[in-house]
């Protein structure tokens, strides 16, 4: 009982969390102490297979999903308060209230029976008892969910399941079409240049410096580019040039007849 | 099957008699908690040091030894530095998490251990007639216990990877708890070999009904399937994905610093520790004595606290069989890698719990003579590898086949010949190469 008004309170708390908290991932996190207190709870009513099952299932498996999903979704996304439905909350509270209504209905009604009582359930071992019960008495209903299980993983495999129209490009193909480009365009058959090399600086957002004092735009990757956050880098030179006449060295300027993202794009393979 | 074997209870459960746990009193409860976390941060320290020994060695190199007898205090030194670095929050981080997720992967790696058995009932020293096991609880479902634990530390590994706010870390989460994911149901099937085997899932009696044979003679695929999936569930190498440091820089851990990586550290070594002493319980006899060992002078070794040294040496084995794995496997591909585990891993488990389900119904209904099922199980066996390996096979053949006889100007453009290429005369080369270049041939 005791362990009962401990972890109560502690429940109730992470499930109202869950409702008013903002970010998605916090919300899993209360519905993983949530479920954790609810293992307890199975394990302080003797019932230590449950208790396992529970942690290992719902916590290890079906929240990490969860999680895991969320995480791809977006580092810091959080939750949209615009409705995308019309009138979705009016249903949800509706419906919300129905279920709640039903649920109170229905337990009242339950009579149950005569109480064996734990330790006449358990007297050949939790385990053991649990399995007579699942493979005699509730045999059926257990196969009927296992084929319920079975039949949703299998929906899913066929929904995401995407038939293959073009040979698998593996890593020979690759070389072999970078070669095919070097003779048919003269474009670079070795890797891309490395942001900063010549720059002065090595931030992956700063261009190295062609020979010319020009940037390479291959050397910065797209995405930055396409974010706008790709920086320049005869300022940064620049800014190497007044540091050094600050301690005293006399820095000459050779970052400064370069202007910045001119799209001019030298490969080494032109020169032929 | 599953009810004839609980028709059967008599027989199988015999063994599962959990009546002398939870009667200490609470001071040896706390000792034993004590000692239990001594021997592992201990055992961790020492690791660390054997690691780099036996690296060292295998790499022609001596490794720390300054520090010391045989440099053994290294790792207490490099503990030390650690713990007063600087502590660094990245300004991005989600500061809650972040701080919790450290925790979260430290204490279910301690947890786990409570209900590994040291060793059998022994006297309490310094008390008079006290007898207590040399193991913190025990429960029916103990080993259910131990996967549900490590099951919770993957949230801190998990959330240490969101929380940090850097792609780097995200990635290594990722990777680690699908990883964690796969091969824990590897880990799983598995077990369940063992489950059927000793009739319980409790430590004490996997460890009592080892008593004639260990389980990893007789049960050789799941001991083979469940080492290679306790380096997967560890996340060392060569399976260490999550903390590819070439492609990661360090995975989930990469913006932790100072103690809260420390905990990390120290986690990733528990776990290899209790990994390993499932292992030792569940296969090699939990801390029963090697055999020529076990018949002297009527088991002398197994009585009293000889057999916390056979515990310790198993695990210790195990740890070495890491350390080994490290310094000679190179790291998988991670496609390869989730493809090993879910397309070989798991079918060749679900096969072979099946067989051993058979043969375990079989053998308690009694009465069936056993060899010819075991002649059947063998013809199947063989048939299952050869298709096994066949169906591979036939892919690469076709691939060979499609391959052209060696090109010395492949687009133009000199190259060697490949392993199983044989270089041509010059007459041969083909058209792109009448420029200049053709001098070049081979």
């Amino acid at each position: 009982m005791i362990g009962f008004w401990l972890l109560a309170p502690v429940m109730v708390a992470a499930a109202l969390g869950i409702l008013f908290t903002r970010k998605a991932v916090h919300a899993a996190l209360l519905l993983a102490v949530v479920m954790i207190g609810l293992a307890v709870m199975y394990a302080l009513q003797d019932a230590p297979f449950l208790f396992a099952v529970q942690i290992i299932v719902y916590t290890g498996a079906i929240l990490m999903l969860f999680l895991f999903v969320l995480m791809l979704v977006g580092v810091d996304a959080s939750d949209s308060v615009v409705e995308t439905i019309k009138g979705q909350r009016l249903m949800a509270t509706v419906v919300g209230l129905l279920f709640g209504a039903v649920l109170v209905v229905g337990v009242a009604q339950v009579t149950v029976g005569a109480v064996t009582g734990l330790d006449e359930a358990n007297a050949e071992g939790n385990v053991p008892a649990l399995a007579q019960l699942l493979f005699s008495t509730y045999v059926f209903a257990f196969e009927a969910t296992s084929a319920l299980l079975i039949t949703a993983a299998i929906g899913a495999m066929v929904l995401a399941h995407r038939e293959r129209l073009t040979p698998k490009v593996g890593q020979a193909e690759r070389a072999a079409q970078r070669m095919r480009d070097y003779v048919d365009h003269g474009k670079h058959l070795g890797p891309l240049p490395s942001p900063g090399v010549y720059a002065r600086h090595n931030a992956v957002d700063t261009p190295a410096l062609l020979p010319d004092g020009s940037a390479a735009e291959t050397s910065v990757s797209r995405t930055l580019t396409a974010r706008g956050t790709v920086r320049s880098a005869p300022a940064l030179a620049d800014d190497v040039t007044v540091l050094s006449r600050q301690i005293g060295h006399d820095g000459r300027r050779d970052g400064e007849s370069g202007t910045t993202g001119n799209g001019r794009d030298r490969e080494p393979g032109d020169q032929a | 099957m599953t009810s004839s074997l609980v028709s059967q209870g008599d027989l199988v459960l015999a063994a599962e008699d959990l009546s002398m746990f939870g009667q200490d009193p609470w001071w040896l409860v706390v000792i034993k908690a004590v000692l239990i976390f001594l021997v592992l941060v201990l055992l961790t320290l020492f690791n660390i040091w054997f690691e780099r020994r036996v690296v060292a060695r295998m790499q022609h190199r001596i490794g720390p030894n300054v520090h010391g007898p045989f440099g053994l205090l290294q790792s207490l030194a490099d503990g030390v530095k650690l713990a007063l670095k600087e502590d660094i929050i990245p300004k991005a981080a989600d500061k809650a998490v972040f701080l919790l997720a450290p925790v979260l992967s430290v204490v279910p790696a301690f947890l786990a251990f409570a209900v590994i058995p040291f060793g059998p009932v022994v006297d309490v020293p310094f008390t008079d007639d006290m007898t207590t096991p040399l193991q913190l609880t025990d429960m029916p479902v103990a080993v259910l216990f131990v996967l549900a634990v490590a099951s919770i530390g993957i949230y801190g590994i998990v959330l240490g990877g969101w929380s940090s706010g850097s792609t780097y870390s995200l990635l290594g989460g990722l990777r680690s708890s699908a990883q964690m994911i796969s091969y824990e149901v590897a880990m799983g099937l598995a077990l369940v070999a063992v489950f059927l085997y000793a009739g319980s899932m409790s430590t004490s009696a996997i460890v009592d009904a080892q008593e004639r044979i260990w389980f990893g003679l007789i049960l050789i695929p799941s001991f083979v399937i469940y080492v290679i999936a306790m380096v997967g569930e560890t996340n060392r190498a060569p399976f260490d994905l999550p903390e590819a440091e070439g492609e990661l820089v360090g995975g989930f851990h990469t913006e932790y610093s100072s103690l809260k990586f420390a905990l990390f550290f120290l986690a990733e070594y528990v776990n290899m520790t209790t990994v390993s002493a499932l292992a030792t319980t569940l296969f090699l006899g939990g801390w029963r004595a090697p055999w020529p060992l076990s018949a002297v002078n009527d088991g002398m070794f197994n009585e009293g606290y000889w057999p916390v040294l056979w515990f310790l040496s198993k695990i210790l084995l195990f740890i070495f069989f890491f350390i080994w794995l490290r310094g000679t496997l190179p790291r998988l591909r991670y496609d390869q890698f989730m493809a090993f585990g879910w397309k070989r891993l798991i079918p060749v488990s679900l096969a072979w719990i099946v067989a051993v389900a058979t043969i375990r119904s079989l053998s308690l209904d009694g009465g069936f003579d056993r060899t010819y099922l075991l002649g059947a199980l063998g013809v199947v066996a063989v048939l299952f590898l050869v298709l096994f390996f066949l169906g591979g096979e036939e892919e690469e053949e076709q691939a060979e086949a499609e391959e052209r006889p060696f090109d010395a100007f492949a687009g133009g453009y000199p190259v060697p010949p490949m392993p199983h290429q044989v270089a041509q005369a010059r007459s041969q080369s083909p058209t792109v190469a009448s420029s200049t270049a053709s001098e070049g041939s081979a």
